[in-house]
């Protein structure tokens, strides 16, 4: 279990800075949530959209990888 | 608005109630012992203890207060969203599993593994049921409020029946009966939310003068200072009609009322300064409170029945880009770039005190482009990240930070661990709840969005949105939201109240007053606790009926952050930490964000009334100094009290 943490603690990490990127800009540099990166769509509802499927993908990944690193070995791993 | 009783929604919600009533005496058979009361004997499978999270944690904040944020300020809502689901990385990738080795029934059991200690116990039971009934108090106003223009109740009557519901729901099964109810629910709210959400794509949208009644909003002008200046300027626009006399405050804040004699119709109008030193009139509506108690719509006496006087449903388009007028059925992605270069008509209010003691609310027409809807920013809370003051901005970062650390730190989400086998059963369940959770907060920006633009608003209720936004559809969808809505409450709240029972009974009288109890008198202690504790929720959510409820919602998250996410994490992750250090970041934590909130701009601006500028903290949102303070102050006193250890 101790390499699922550091697996989880790896990707928490990942998840954190993007959040916290997300919340600097928001808060230091509003105006660079308005940038249209996809036509008639700004950066903030890409970002935010953005952030909620990386939460939905780091999890499938981190069950995966738990799954390959662990529990496939059954309960005594 | 008035709203008058659904029989379609009375028997859809009487069927809810029955069910859950009926499923939990069916499953009271099954929980016996302390470990089936406490924790489902750790036999519910995994898939189902994952969407009962969905089911636990989507609250009445998640779906009403976040539905009904974005409908009113757009974006700033899903800034709710975003942060609510970052909480949960740190429940899958930190605390999950730990959280399931470790404990038994209780939150503390946890965190008291290593120590054995009374005084962790006691602390953390404290704050385990400060916590669970910060949390519980909006959970009951919600259903107050929503429950009294669904059935036609008062809002004590509403609060009382959800209280005793629950308490039935939680005294018959405990935790067995809990989680099938929060799983329904969940897989109800999810399943129901893509429905409507499908539906929103479906109608499109359309450039509209009012909302679902028919009344349309008039705009007239534009007008000169001179012309205003006549006696008869009214007649230019009515054929024959007068000004009505109003109060001085009306005419300093541009407000008119006029008597339009031909129609025997009283309209309010508010003037819009142009660029060019004219002005729009804009047709706006008011609520009035005189000192002896009525109300007035519009001027006139507040109706009852429909086709009495009432406030009219808002919520529109007053245009589309490129001139069109409807855009018929959008995808996700087009409905979004439609909006964006859309006009929305928001309803923004403003108070004034009448010489005579009478209190007006206007609502007044503000058409906004839909770019600027979606940027955050709109809201009260949020309105700090175009300040100037580096305060305002910082009390933005401290409320995103207390979103993300306090879902792992809410004692009624970290208990549901303890239902499932083992860990890998923990984790998994986890990423289903993560996947429910995550699924519906994308759906909450095209709810919230939808409901903008449904002409169904109640400008006077941003809780109503998506039960008024489904009416809109149709009245059995209206039925079914509004019954899950109500649901959505007795998930929560049953959560809630089995913390607070666990917490009293194992926390505080078994572990910190050593009274020795048989399994059979811990779940009877415990029924009694959360009988008691329903009682006490209750008689909150009734005395705190006029506080906001996101409001409260933020204090639960923040106290709970700084309470219990720096003990939780150092105790996994740093060997040096000692019962002591436990016992003081716990004590900080709880103390310190409690004392902040209750000396911040926005407590003494909302619940004392005292002018916010005398508030003592530099900004409202506790996190960021608090949940810190927690951290240092656990590694302070550890290395303090090391090597007594």
């Amino acid at each position: 279990m101790a390499r699922n943490a550091k697996i989880g603690l790896v990707l928490f990490v990942v998840y954190l800075l993007c959040y916290a990127g997300f919340v600097g800009l928001n808060a230091f540099s509003p105006q660079v949530m308005a940038q249209t990166p996809y036509p008639q769509i700004n950066l903030a509802t890409v970002y935010g959209f953005g952030l909620i499927l990386l939460a939905l993908l780091l999890s499938l990944v981190y069950g995966v990888l738990c799954f390959f690193c662990g529990d496939r070995q059954g309960p005594a791993s | 608005m008035i709203y008058e009783p659904s029989w379609i929604a009375v028997i859809i919600f009487l069927i809810f109630v029955a069910a859950t009533m009926g499923l939990s005496f069916y499953l009271g058979s099954r929980s016996r012992s302390s470990q089936g009361y406490f924790a489902a004997h750790g036999q519910i499978p995994w898939f189902i203890n994952g969407i009962a999270f969905a089911g636990d944690y989507l609250s009445a904040a998640s779906f009403l207060g976040i539905c009904g944020m974005i409908a009113f300020y757009g974006y700033d809502g899903f800034l709710y969203s975003i942060g609510y689901l970052a909480g949960w990385i740190v429940a899958l990738f930190v605390v999950a599993e730990p959280m399931k080795r470790l404990g038994k029934f209780t939150f503390a059991d946890a965190l008291d593994s290593r120590f054995q200690s009374r005084g962790i116990k006691l602390t953390v039971g404290i704050s385990t049921l400060a916590v669970s009934l910060f949390y519980l108090i909006p959970q009951m106003v919600g259903a107050g409020a929503l429950v009294q223009p669904l059935l036609g109740l008062s809002h004590w009557q509403g609060v009382a029946l959800v209280g005793a519901t629950v308490i039935f729901i939680v005294v018959s099964a405990g935790m067995v009966s809990t989680t099938y109810v929060q799983f329904l629910k969940g897989g109800l709210l999810v399943l129901f939310s893509l429905v409507l959400t499908v539906m929103i794509l479906n109608r499109g949208l359309i450039v509209q003068q009012g909302g679902i009644d028919g009344h349309q909003f008039r705009t007239l002008g534009p007008v000169s200072d001179e012309q205003l200046a006549k006696p008869d300027w009214t007649e230019q626009f009515f054929f024959k009609s007068s000004l009505e006399d109003v109060d001085l405050a009306w005419s300093e804040r541009g407000y008119y009322r006029i008597h339009d004699s031909l129609n025997n119709e009283i309209t309010t109008w508010r003037l819009e300064p142009l660029p060019d030193g004219q002005y729009l009139l804009r047709e706006a509506q008011t609520v009035t409170r005189t000192p002896d108690g009525t109300v007035l719509v519009n001027g006139q006496p507040k109706g009852v029945r429909k086709g009495e006087p009432e406030l009219h449903p808002v919520g529109y388009l007053s245009s589309l880009s490129n001139g069109k007028t409807r855009t018929g059925p959008l995808n996700p992605i087009s409905y979004l770039q439609e909006i964006y270069g859309a006009e929305v008509v928001q309803w923004p209010s403003e108070s004034i005190v009448e010489a005579d003691g009478s209190r007006t609310t206007f609502y007044y027409p503000k058409v906004t482009p839909g770019s600027r809807l979606l940027m955050p920013g709109n809201h009260p809370t949020f309105k700090g990240i175009h300040s100037n003051h580096l305060s305002d901005r910082i009390n933005f970062v401290s409320l995103m930070l207390a979103l993300f650390c306090g879902t792992a730190s809410l004692p009624h989400i970290l208990i549901r661990y303890y239902t499932v086998k083992d860990e890998v059963s923990a984790r998994k369940s986890t990423i289903v709840g993560i996947g429910a959770i995550g699924f519906f907060y994308i759906l909450t920006l095209y709810l919230g969005l939808g409901a903008m633009v449904s002409g169904a608003l109640d400008v006077t209720d941003t809780n109503m949105a998506a039960p008024l936004l489904a009416k809109s559809m149709n009245e059995w969808l209206f039925a079914m939201i509004s019954a899950i809505a109500f649901t959505t409450v007795l998930g929560t709240v049953s959560g809630l109240i089995l913390a607070s029972s666990g917490a009293i009974t194992h926390d505080l009288l078994m572990s910190t007053f050593r009274l020795k109890l048989n399994d059979f008198e811990q779940v009877r202690i415990a029924k009694f606790a959360s009988v008691l504790i329903g009682a006490i929720a209750i008689v909150l959510g009734i005395v705190f009926e006029k506080l906001n409820v996101t409001y409260l919602v933020g204090w639960a998250f923040s106290v709970a952050a700084s309470a219990n996410l720096p003990a939780l994490v150092m105790m996994l992750f740093w060997k040096g930490t000692t019962k002591q250090g436990v016992i003081a970041a716990v004590t900080v934590g709880m103390v310190s964000s409690l004392a902040w909130i209750l000396l911040s701009e926005d407590t003494f601006k909302s619940v004392y009334g005292l002018d916010p500028s005398l508030a003592i903290v530099p900004f409202s949102q506790p996190g960021i100094v608090t949940i810190p303070l927690g951290f240092l102050t656990l590694i302070v006193v550890s290395l303090m009290t090391r090597s007594r250890e």
